[in-house]
């Protein structure tokens, strides 16, 4: 919300500076995000006194200050024509010292032109050779000194400004006519000099959308006097009874409604004081009656609503109109004054007469009975609306406006009938118009403002401060609470411009926070807590995850994290074209923002394998992993199932390159289950097995699953060149692992026995066997370990041949055997008898023969 | 006699300075030690000398020999050191050629600073309590004070999905009503961490999905005050002894009261740039009291227990920290921006 500094001083005087007040507000959590000078200047780099000593600027600060000297009122005493240029005119002004003559192309001095000398002489913001203004020209605000030219054979130094010219607004359409009374030659920046606060209000704050609402909480912050605006009308008018009445039918959704009324108006131009107001609080001025309805509005914070009156009389043919508040019959609708035609919702409050509606209450107008250049007579609505209902309307309805934000936010009932005063009084004051006598106000259902009690025994336990029963009231009085304290105990009334006070408990947090806001955040002290320590619990999944975290880090692969969110045929790139899918259901998003991104993935390997496809042109050699959820619907619950994943892909090279001659090759599956192995291994986990397997994402000859103790825990292998090819990836193997983390973690022993460390030593000896090529090398090694007994420790591939050594359909499988005894050194008798026993059951199980 | 050893000594000393390797030793060796060697024959006839004369000579003969020897000895060493100086001199490497790059692996750097972050609170006694990224409405917002329609529903953009009720979390402040009703009335000291989602247009300063870390004390004397001192804490651990804090009131429908703890900037010193919006000060996390609503939900009372939650945002962290201007890099995983941290 935009408040110019000089409308907030309407309603307190304050003796600190603009940036100190943007601090203070900021403090308080109304946050300046910004403040733009509009004449006033800019502060000089720093300011000092700073709690903690913070020199900083504290508010981005923008705008233009106006030089006294330079930029004063002037005064258009003629306008002329200009010898050479129909599209320029030549000015005689008066800038309080002496005559110029300026030139200028402002179309709306065109009506003057050539009129002699005017009667009322135009005041304009006329800036003097050698001043600082934007250039009007330019796009942005580009700062740029008026210089001396001749523009069509007549000499110019000196103009008068644009709005945009001295950063008020982006108008550059014509030069700004000031009101009549500007004295000629007073500087500009003393005359209307201000700066615009542009503060966050946040969704519990709305009673500050307003520039009495700052105002308040400016008073309360500096113990400044607070001056309410008038709410006097000088009415001299018929009763208002005899012109209109009304009828509430929900009081619930509207609590209050209330009606003025004025006749004998003209709808002009409001005078330049307003328009710049609304100009620098972010509105653009229309006509002086919406003017002054959405003047009152930024002023005290409720939406009005004008009526053409007449447009009203027209509707029930000269009868007294009747105004009805109620929800829609079936099948209405209404035309609203953006010229769109709207299907109501059983829940969308309207305001209506007896032939039908009229606008969609608190939201929008109807078209039929707007306030037009011919209007009259106007018939003023100030009303309360339940703002969830509000809401509602608002998101069904699809409509944002300045009404419909301080409404959906809540405005308190009591303001309704300040807002048609105050209005009706500015309507008569610039038309002079006549008021009706007395307002139609229908109050059905007046809120209840709570009272709230506290102690310092409160102010203790949630702040951590001591505050005397008087200290508590005087910061509750000062935001304009009705206090009284009784012994210990502070009763607070909740003062009628506010709904953000709750009932008991709720009550208390909301006067802690009003408490702290204004005893000031900066003076709580810094103390740990001393409540008792909480008992601890073990995080045992976190700690695992953590550790396969930094393992496969240590195996040198880099982690990726990847978005949850996809689409399924982005996602369906993971499988060979026209695979079946699996068959959970997704979590689909309602209101999904871009078009890739719609479903809860169901595959990390799909999300890594982008991560592939998007580092390939930038690396040969990719070694990644993400750990990660995949979202599995369920039928029979709402919620997915979670499920924790670990990915990894690798390809290229296996080392990196180097000025020295080491091809190492390139990585292949094994590297994959070496890596996997080890992650295994590192986790004590046992009985591990790696079955051949088809999975359709792998090459089917390179594909096998994992299982631990008889649980299937993921697949490994190189990916499908059908898979790779829908990806934009070279045509080298990639090789992926895709296991299932969460069925990994969980069979994770707590804790687990050392083997010992061997005393005495081991005998080593090499075994080379001939199989038939099918058999697989787990088998071999199982049937080696299993007859080799406590006494064979270990059993290492070393040697894989295939050749015309052995003949066609024959490998050769090399082993290094180690044997050992915990507890005495084995002789060649015990290691032959076991190597032995190996042979002769490999040969039996695995038609093995000895390679000699 | 004793004239000519003198002269032998000399003449050996002279012969062994012309000695300049192993070879030539050797026969130094030989020639002035050896069996045949001049010394040799005057030791060998020594038996045939007069008594008298034989001590003296004995006695010189034997000095000389120790001498050649030990000289013998010393030019040995210097010899082999030699050698072994030449040839290291031959195996001279250029030491500016590059290493051998080693292919290693490196934590993502969202989960490094989660990690740095959590570390921190750990040592303070908050828990690491995760809970999940699809969440009930009631869960992220009803039980949070945040009624269906409610104006604080605005402050966040919410994923909804095709199943009435169900929504991607917006934050993880879900799950501080799932650790407060598994654990009431114990005290409760917890982190929170997880992905959070936001319905929002991807640009460089905003994503989708985005990692949070959410912190809640609850117990039956905590106040703002122990709020305020211990996020000081934190950032003194986080950004260093010396970095200036400061509070200011804001709102969040969970706490009440609510503020943020900005800290000065670190890229301007507080004197304004772009990355601070030019106020000097950036905002680093959200926090406050727990509103009595949200404790009651969590199954405490109000009237007998307090606490405090904050929140913040391990990617912002990551980017003020490095001056890292694009959040996109986060999830785009480009190896080019993930091996630099
Ligand atoms: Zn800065």
């Amino acid at each position: 919300m935009r408040v110019p500094f000089s409308w907030l001083q309407d309603f307190v005087k304050i003796d600190i500076s603009i940036e100190e007040i943007a601090r203070r507000l900021t403090m308080a959590g109304l946050e300046v995000e910004e403040v733009q000078y509009v004449g006033l200047p800019l502060p000089s780099g720093k300011t000092e006194g700073r709690a903690g000593g913070h020199s900083g600027p504290e508010t981005k600060t923008t705008g233009l200050a106006w030089e006294p000297d330079k930029i004063v009122v002037g005064s258009i005493l003629e306008v002329m024509s200009h010898p050479n240029a129909d599209r320029l005119v030549l000015c005689r002004l008066d800038d309080g010292e002496q005559e110029h003559t300026l030139v200028t192309g402002a179309p709306n001095l065109f009506p003057f032109k050539d009129k002699g000398a005017l009667s009322h002489p135009l005041k304009v913001a006329y800036a003097r050779e050698g001043a600082r203004i934007f250039d009007g020209h330019s796009t942005g605000q580009e700062l740029t000194t008026l210089k001396r030219a001749e523009i069509r054979g007549v000499e110019s130094y000196s103009m008068a400004c644009s709005e945009k010219e001295l950063g008020i607004s982006d108008d550059h359409e014509g030069v700004i006519l000031l009101d009549e009374d500007a004295p000629t030659g007073t500087p500009l920046v003393d005359y209307m000099g201000d700066a615009v606060f542009d503060i966050a209000v946040k969704p519990n704050t709305a009673r500050v959308a307003s520039i009495l609402g700052v105002a308040r909480e400016l008073a309360a912050l500096t113990g400044a006097k607070l001056k309410e605006p008038s709410y006097n009308v000088t009415s001299k008018g018929s009763p208002i009874e005899t012109l209109v009445e009304i009828e509430i039918q929900e009081p619930e959704l509207n609590p209050r409604f209330v009606l003025g009324y004025i006749e004998g108006i003209a709808t002009g131009p409001s005078p330049y004081w307003m328009q710049r107001r609304l100009t620098l609080a972010g509105m653009r001025p229309i006509n002086c009656i919406v003017d002054a309805t959405n003047y009152v509005m930024l002023e005290i914070g409720e939406p009005l609503h004008a009526f053409d009156y007449d447009a009203l009389a027209s509707r029930t043919e000269g009868a007294k109109p009747k105004i009805i508040t109620r929800l829609p019959e079936s099948g209405e609708s209404l035309t609203t004054l953006d010229g769109e035609q709207r299907q109501l919702d059983d829940f969308t409050v309207l305001v209506c007469d007896t032939a039908g509606p009229l606008s969609i209450a608190g939201v929008i107008g109807g078209a039929e009975t707007e306030v037009g250049e011919q209007t009259k007579r106007v018939l003023l609505e100030g009303a309360a609306w339940d703002f969830i209902n509000i809401r509602r309307t608002l998101s069904a309805q699809r409509i944002d406006s300045e009404a419909s934000y301080r409404f959906s936010r809540g405005v308190h009932p009591a303001m309704a009938d300040r807002a048609v005063r105050r209005a009706l009084e500015l309507m008569r004051s610039l038309t002079g118009g006549t008021v009706a006598q007395g307002l139609i106000d229908a109050y059905p259902l007046p809120p209840k403002d709570p009272v709230v009690e506290i102690t310092p025994e409160d102010v203790q336990r949630w702040l951590g401060i001591d505050l005397k029963p008087k200290e508590m009231a005087e910061i509750l009085r000062r935001l304009q609470f009705e206090v009284e304290t009784k012994g210990n105990t502070v009763h607070a009334r909740t003062p009628d411009h506010r709904l953000d006070i709750g009932e008991g408990n709720v009550g208390k947090a909301d006067l802690m926070e009003e408490i702290a806001r204004q005893y000031g955040y900066d003076r709580i002290p810094e103390t740990l807590i001393t409540d008792e320590l909480p008992p601890l619990y073990g995080n045992p999944d976190l700690v695992l995850e953590e550790r396969v975290r930094d393992l496969l880090v240590s195996l040198g692969l880099q982690e990726v994290i990847t978005y949850r969110l996809t689409s399924i045929q982005r996602e369906a790139r993971h499988l060979p074209p026209a695979s079946p899918r699996d068959d959970k259901p997704y979590v689909h998003l309602a209101n999904p923002i871009t078009s890739d991104r719609v479903v809860m993935r169901h595959s990390l390997l799909a999300s890594v394998l982008e991560i592939v496809e998007r580092n390939a042109h930038v690396r040969d050699r990719i070694a990644l992993f993400e750990i990660g959820p995949v979202f599995l619907g369920s039928e029979e619950g709402a919620l997915p199932d979670e499920v924790l994943k670990l990915v990894i892909a690798l390809t290229g090279p296996r080392a990196l390159p180097t000025w020295q001659d080491t091809d190492e090759g390139r990585m292949d599956f094994f590297d994959l289950k070496g890596i996997l192995v080890e992650l295994l291994k590192d986790l004590h986990l046992e009985n591990i097995r790696f079955e051949p397997h088809e999975h359709p994402s792998f090459h089917p000859g390179k594909c096998a699953r994992v299982m631990i103790a008889d649980k299937h825990v993921g697949y490994l292998g190189e990916i499908h060149p059908l898979v790779r090819e829908n990806y934009d990836l070279p045509e080298t193997p990639l090789m992926a692992a895709d296991m299932n983390l969460q069925t990994i973690l969980a069979g994770v022993p707590e804790r687990y026995d050392l083997a010992q460390v061997p005393t005495f030593p081991p005998v080593l000896e090499d075994l080379a066997i001939v199989v038939e090529e099918e058999l697989r090398a787990q088998e071999v090694e199982d049937q080696i370990r299993s007859a080799g007994g406590s006494m064979l420790v270990d059993v290492r591939l070393f040697d894989l041949y295939r050749g015309d050594q052995i003949g066609a359909g024959k490998k050769s499988l090399a082993y290094a055997l180690t044997y050992q005894a915990p507890d005495r050194t084995l002789t060649d008798e015990e290691v032959a008898k076991v190597r032995g026993r190996i042979i002769k059951h490999l040969e039996k199980k695995l038609k093995s023969k000895l390679r000699s | 006699m004793l004239d000519r050893l003198d002269r032998i000594e000399k003449d050996a000393a002279r012969a062994l300075i012309a000695a300049k390797d192993e070879a030539a030793l050797q026969g130094w060796k030989t020639k002035f030690l050896g069996r045949s060697s001049e010394l040799g024959e005057i030791f060998d006839g020594l038996r045939e000398l007069p008594k008298e004369e034989r001590r003296a000579v004995g006695k010189r003969v034997n000095e000389v020999k120790t001498s050649l020897e030990s000289a013998h000895q010393a030019r040995l060493q210097e010899l082999h050191h030699d050698s072994m100086m030449q040839s290291l001199r031959e195996e001279r490497l250029d030491v500016t050629l590059p290493g051998r790059p080693i292919p290693r692996g490196r934590i993502h750097p969202a989960n490094q600073t989660l990690r740095q972050i959590l570390a921190i609170w750990a040592d303070m006694g908050f828990q690491v309590y995760r809970s999940r990224d699809v969440e009930t409405d009631e869960y992220n917002f009803g039980l949070l004070n945040m009624p269906p329609h409610h104006p604080a529903r605005d402050m966040w953009d919410t994923f909804f999905t095709n199943e009435p009720g169900i929504v991607l979390r917006t934050h993880t402040s879900p799950g501080q009503i799932h650790v407060m009703r598994e654990r009431a009335p114990e005290p409760v000291r917890v982190v929170l961490p997880g992905m959070c989602y936001r319905y929002e247009q991807i640009t460089a300063r905003a994503e989708i999905q985005f990692n949070q870390v959410e912190g809640l004390a609850v117990g039956r004397a905590i106040t703002l005050a122990d709020l305020k001192g211990t996020l000081i804490n934190f950032a003194r651990r986080f950004f260093g002894q010396g970095v200036r804090t400061r509070f200011r009131a804001d709102h969040f429908p969970f706490t009440e009261p609510s503020a943020e703890m900005d800290i000065e900037c670190f890229v301007c010193s507080g004197q304004g740039c772009s990355i601070c919006k030019h106020t000097g000060w950036l905002e680093i996390l959200g926090c406050g009291m727990v509103h009595p609503t949200v404790l009651a939900n969590g199954g405490y009372d109000p009237e007998k227990y307090s606490g405090f939650a904050f929140g913040m945002g391990p990617e912002r962290i990551t980017m003020l920290k490095h001056r890292i201007e694009d959040i996109r890099h986060f999830w785009a995983n480009d190896l080019r921006f993930l091996e630099q941290f």
